[in-house]
């Protein structure tokens, strides 16, 4: 039997709001207002529970319209909202906020290395470009098979790892050899040719190996796992890397 | 919920407008005239491949060298014009001292120049500390080459 006392309390907790207050400190950049990037302060309150997507949603809908940052499917799925939170890539609909120690401003930025176009907004141009130079599509030699191309379940699982890469650039910005010039290819595009290179099916692994050989290929590759850590599919990137620098090595000598 | 804002714009006119912004940082990895072909050879690789394979080696060489010169048989005390003279006597220490200054000067040269590759950021920054580079590690191999097959214990 419940007693008045807890009643009353269980009412109390009923009442009081399980929101909390948040600062969001936003690295804000407008080339039609100012040349520099400031940072600047937003409160408000948020179920810990929620994302800090939802918490640029509130300021975008409720405080200030003009923030601007990529967001599509909004689950983590199609890699527009890789940023920088508390000076860690991670994706925006992915990072609770009681996940990030919310009694302090929580720090929002654009991922490095790219050019800024607007607030959180990058300029993914030659993120892509890398992308396409190590040729991230089938290629095969001889006549179409009538029907599908079977694999065994072993050579799918070869690359199994590599094919949940969504894109976010998330690896390729926290990696400080693609800070530098840009030049280097850069983790993503890595792991996307390596996706094909160990794919049985795919005949174009020499050539995909050449263009990672060259000089701004894998061979740039420090090895500080700061990819593996960024990554918010979880892939072992400096493992993939360090498989194709192996085939490198390996398989032409 | 009000919003603790820094001042989004102060006072003064601004330099930049819709019609006006300001620049943006160039793009990496645009492909201008100025962007490096594809070279197409195995240098990169067989350096990462020799840093792996130099470092095992050095690392027995090195221990070694210190051990022999710092600790065994009295220490760094021992160790004088004789001391090297008596050394430099075998052929096997002569050896084990050329293949130690070539490994350890190729090995650091090229470390030093991927730190220049991942640090410098202008051309021709690059191109000066690389020149530097080289010319010090082409001196210092060659006169040590020089020194351990033309020294003289008689030498006054």
């Amino acid at each position: 039997m419940a007693t008045p006392t807890t009643l009353d309390k269980l009412e109390a907790d009923s009442t009081t709001s399980h929101l909390i207050t948040v600062t969001f400190r936003v690295r804000r950049f407008n080339p039609e207002v100012a040349a520099e990037a400031s940072w600047q302060d937003f409160q408000l309150e948020i179920d810990p529970k929620e994302r800090v997507l939802d918490g640029l949603h509130k300021i975008k809908w409720d405080q200030d319209g003009s923030l601007t940052f990529r967001r599509s499917c909004a689950h983590g799925i199609c890699g527009s909202d890789a940023m920088r939170i508390n000076g860690k890539n991670r994706l925006a609909c992915k990072t609770l906020i009681k996940d990030l120690n919310p009694s302090k401003p929580i720090t929002v930025e654009p991922i490095k290395g790219l050019t800024v176009l607007k607030d959180l907004v990058v300029d993914m141009d030659p993120f892509f470009q890398a992308y396409r130079d190590v040729m991230p599509f089938l290629i095969t030699k001889g006549n179409e098979p009538t029907r599908e191309r079977l694999q065994t379940a072993e050579d799918r699982e070869r690359f199994d790892d590599t094919t949940k890469c969504i894109l976010c650039a998330a690896c390729t910005s926290s990696c400080p050899v693609f800070w530098n010039d840009g030049q280097y290819f850069g983790p993503a595009a890595i792991v996307n040719a390596h996706r094909f290179i160990f794919d049985s099916r795919d005949e174009a692994g020499e050539q995909r190996l050449e263009i990672l050989n060259d000089k701004d290929g894998v061979w740039r590759c420090r090895t500080t796992f700061n990819c593996t850590d960024a990554c918010p599919r979880g892939i072992e990137v400096t493992k993939a890397i360090q498989e194709v620098k192996r085939a490198l090595i390996t398989r032409r000598y | 919920m009000s919003a603790d804002t820094t001042p989004a714009v102060n006072d003064t006119v601004s330099l930049y407008d819709v019609d006006h912004p300001a620049p943006v940082i160039e793009a990496p990895r645009k492909r201008t005239k100025k962007t490096p072909k594809s070279t197409r050879t195995n240098f990169e690789m067989y350096g990462w491949l020799f840093m792996r394979l130099s470092g095992i080696v050095l690392v027995v060489l090195v221990l070694g060298h210190l051990l022999i010169q710092l600790v065994l048989d009295g220490g760094v005390s021992k160790v004088g014009f004789a001391f090297v003279a008596g050394r430099w006597a075998s052929p096997f220490w002569q050896a084990w001292d050329l293949i130690m200054l070539w490994l350890a000067m190729l090995h650091g040269a090229n470390g030093l120049r991927t730190v220049i590759n991942d640090y410098a950021e202008r051309a021709t920054t690059r191109f000066w500390l690389k020149n530097l580079l080289y010319a010090a590690t082409v001196f210092t191999v060659l006169l040590g080459t020089l020194v351990i097959f033309t020294f003289d214990p008689n030498i006054r």
